[in-house]
């Protein structure tokens, strides 16, 4: 008995480096230790209400819309760069039938119009949130994130920073064909 | 050519180290006193050694030798000097060294001044310290070499990180590491006696000298690195549970532990094995807290320079060490015999307890740091969560309350047999103390939560138990007076530093209570001439001049705050940004009083829709923040007397027949 007693600090230790090896192994090949998902998967969408940005694009809407039907909640900036790099992805999933509701984080009116006219609109509705309230509902740490919501309006899935093409393919369609079930 | 000669000395070093690790441990086995005594003149050499390729890093930063990668890379020629040597460890390479500089410096401390420490122990101690220099100047030599040159050499560096160029980096990193591998000395002395199979009261007395230094160091250090935070990142707080502080708290919590239980080995000869797997525990978390820093799986704000590759080498380092040791602990603690017995109420009932808490303190506080990796294991990657203050003020704290609640009695009992009913007038003091704390604080703060009332009593309650016991032990109030100064001369510094030490754990609680329950926190934007109110202060921003700094740009606003009629304080928050680094760093302007510190951050600025400009602006009111920095200075402080008694080390008292 005192035998047993005696090697269990040996046992607890080893487990623990087993663990610390392969979590460094993971770091090593690419594991990032800063992104922690949001608190608010598996929870209602913040049901706080988003104003338009102007009157010729189409939107302002509030967390209770986005029930009925798999959405996708893009947060994006007219000064973020890699929202521009994953515009050409956010594009693609609305010409294919995914309807992107975008929130305009930290912008002003008149950049965040030239940015969608130069570039393509290609949301279903903008909400205008140039003191980042709505952005704090939604826990966003930063520009680009996207968020997918299921029918009955739980988040299901958090994507930090931009999407790119194999992030679509690998991470994002897997999710929504999971949001839809 | 100076940075090869550091190169060279070290492998130099590596080769004296390897000698070192094996010659006074075969002399020890052939009692062989020519071979032991050789392990003394080999640390001594190691830490020449060591030191001179130190000071040949240190002086490539100053000269700014740029065609060392390590100094191109942390160091520019525009940086002050201070700067440039603390650049020094500011970065991997430079750190590990110093590292491997301070071991070695502590076997080369033990070499010189363990005169009266037994032969044999003493060869093995030094053996066993300069195992550990092996593998840590390997792995230097093999995987981090801080002297690697560059071709064709930049004409100028890419400057230390912003937040680093403070003088806290000059300080925090070095006392930080005296006392995380300050407690290599206790984890020599605890596989020496493995490997020696006794473990006795004169093992305690030599092994107490250095796990109090290394206790010593990792406060202060723990404390600077605190008020770094605390001034440097412009949060308003000044403890995150963040897990690089964890990885310096767990074995603070584990050495304070050590500290005590040493005690009873040395006092009692009780507690063998228990003190013997803490020196390892403690040292081992060093280890790991080192690993955690440096490998950078875990999310931190203070963790600066990491790799993962280099992380899975002192993950082999500590699989090397502390499995080994652990393993030793295994085998060979069955035949260490522990022959003492003691009352429940007795001083070293009081110590275990002390022991029991703190251990489990600490478990809990490193269940909260490894927790998320494990649930990343365990899940594969998918689930992913970080534990913040919730857990750590809901499962840690109340495991402290009843842990500090003992001070106020555990020195007053006494050893073997303690009586409980002796100390009947003396707690009825200390609980009148609390009582009356606690109406006064109710009285004077009728808003604050119940809570913080009950905190400050505690504080009083431990105040008042250790200035009691300190009064009977020196007999204060003993009829012949005259006697008395003589008795507070004579009477032992060590027991004194103990009073002192727990004093300040009394005055820290008032800090913390006061800082964290206390605390107003106002997030606003201004505009010029605008003014805020809280409380009773009103805060007027006056103008924002920009300017110039030695190696930034910067925004320096000018605030005026002022107490319902009283005269103005004026407070300058800086924003600096470094076009080297493209880096911004807030410069929080602090104002301490006695009873609260005013801190002021000033952020970005922004356009409004009438083109008016306004900054924004965070405004901290924390109570107490003296003296909670008095509370650990007060500890560090006890630390230091204690470490001063001349009877410690040198020479060894006979034993008192109990």
């Amino acid at each position: 008995m005192k035998r047993f007693i005696l090697i269990i600090p040996i046992i607890v230790f080893i487990i623990i480096i087993a663990v610390l090896s392969v979590m460094t192994l993971q770091t090593k090949e690419g594991r990032n230790p800063s992104i922690v998902p949001s608190a608010l998967l598996g929870k209602e969408a913040p049901n706080i209400e988003l104003p338009m940005l102007a009157r010729n694009i189409p939107g302002g809407f509030k967390g209770s819309d986005l029930v009925g039907r798999v959405n996708i909640v893009n947060v994006f900036s007219s000064w973020c760069v890699p929202c521009l790099a994953e515009h050409p992805q956010i594009s693609w999933l609305a010409t294919n039938g995914f309807p992107i509701y975008a929130i305009n984080h930290r912008d002003n009116v008149s950049d965040a119009s030239n940015w969608l006219k130069k570039h393509g609109n290609p949301y279903f509705a903008v909400g205008f949130d140039p003191e980042g309230r709505a952005s704090l509902e939604w826990g966003v740490g930063g520009v680009p994130e996207t968020f997918i919501i299921n029918a009955s309006g739980i988040i299901t899935y958090k994507h930090i920073g931009p999407i790119t093409k194999e992030i679509l393919k690998e991470k994002i369609l897997p999710k929504l064909h999971e949001a839809k079930r | 050519m100076i940075p090869e000669i550091g190169l060279f000395v070290l492998f130099l070093a590596l080769i004296i180290a390897a000698i070192q690790a094996v010659v006074p441990m075969v002399g020890a086995v052939r009692q062989d006193v020519y071979l032991m005594a050789l392990g003394n003149r080999l640390a001594v050499i190691q830490f020449f050694l060591v030191t001179i390729s130190f000071t040949s890093l240190i002086y490539a930063f100053v000269i700014s030798d740029f065609s060392l990668l390590i100094v191109y890379n942390n160091s520019h020629s525009l940086k002050p000097l201070l700067y440039k040597i603390s650049g020094v460890w500011g970065n991997h390479e430079g750190s590990m060294l110093l590292w491997v500089l301070i071991l070695s410096m502590f076997g080369a401390a033990l070499a010189i001044w363990g005169k009266n420490i037994s032969p044999t122990l003493k060869a093995r101690v030094l053996s066993v310290q300069s195992m550990i220099g092996v593998a840590f100047l390997a792995f230097i030599l093999f995987t981090s070499n801080p002297f690697l040159r560059l071709n064709p050499v930049p004409s100028d560096g890419r400057g230390l990180n912003p937040v680093l160029q403070d003088p806290g980096l000059a300080f925090h990193p070095p006392l930080l590491y005296l006392g995380y591998v300050g407690y290599s000395m206790a984890f020599s002395f605890a596989v020496a006696a493995l490997i020696e199979g006794k473990i006795d009261d004169k093992w305690g007395r030599w092994v107490r000298p250095w796990a109090l230094a290394a206790w010593v160091f990792l406060t202060a250090g723990i404390a600077l690195g605190s008020w770094w935070a605390y001034y440097e990142l412009g949060w308003g707080g000044w403890w995150f549970w963040d897990p690089v502080e964890n990885a310096s708290f767990i074995p603070w919590l584990l050495g304070t532990a050590l500290l005590h239980s040493s005690v009873v080995v040395e006092k009692r000869e009780g507690f063998k094995n228990w003190t013997v797997l803490l020196a390892i525990l403690t040292f081992s978390m060093s280890l790991l807290g080192t690993f955690l820093v440096r490998s950078g799986i875990l999310t931190s704000v203070h963790t600066f320079a990491t790799d993962p590759e280099r992380g899975l080498f002192i993950l082999l380092i500590l699989f090397v060490t502390i499995g080994g040791a652990l393993g030793l602990f295994a085998i060979r603690a069955p035949i260490i015999k522990n022959n003492f017995k003691f009352a429940p109420v007795s001083r070293e009932s009081a110590l275990l307890y002390n022991n029991l808490f703190l251990t489990i303190g600490c478990a809990i506080v490193l269940l909260g740091t490894l927790y998320p990796l494990f649930l990343e294991f365990a899940s594969n990657g998918e689930s992913k969560v970080s534990i913040g203050p919730p857990y750590f003020n809901i499962t840690f704290l109340p495991i402290m309350i009843p842990l500090v609640a003992a001070i106020a009695v555990g020195p007053m009992l006494s050893w073997k047999r303690g009586v409980i009913g002796a100390l009947y007038v003396k707690l009825l003091f200390a609980a009148g103390s609390c009582l009356i704390t606690i109406f006064i604080v109710l009285i004077l703060v009728p808003e604050g939560p119940t809570l913080a009332a009950c905190s400050m009593g505690l504080a009083a309650w431990i105040a008042a138990g250790c200035l009691i016991e300190w009064a009977s032990r020196i007999r204060l109030f003993n009829s012949k007076s005259i006697t008395n100064t003589g008795r507070l001369i004579k009477s032992s510094k060590s027991a004194n530093g103990m009073t002192l030490a727990h004093l300040g754990i009394a005055i820290l609680i008032v800090g913390i209570t006061g800082a964290s329950a206390w605390q107003k926190e106002i997030t606003t934007s201004m505009a010029i001439g605008e003014t805020i109110k809280v409380n009773d202060y009103s805060l007027t921003l006056k103008k924002v001049q920009i300017g110039k700094g030695p190696n930034y740009n910067l925004e320096r606003g000018t605030f005026s705050l002022i107490k319902s009629n009283n005269s103005a304080i004026i407070m300058h928050p800086e924003r600096r940004y470094f076009p080297v680094a493209r880096q911004a760093t807030t410069e929080a302007a602090i104002k301490t009083t006695l009873l609260a510190d005013f801190y002021l951050v000033i952020g970005e600025s922004r356009d409004t829709i009438d083109n008016k400009n306004e900054w924004t602006v965070r405004f901290y009111i924390n109570p107490m923040m003296f003296w909670l920095w008095l509370g650990v200075a007060t500890m560090v402080l006890g630390g230091l007397l204690s470490l001063s008694d001349r009877r410690r080390g040198i020479s060894i008292p006979v034993r008192k027949k109990a």
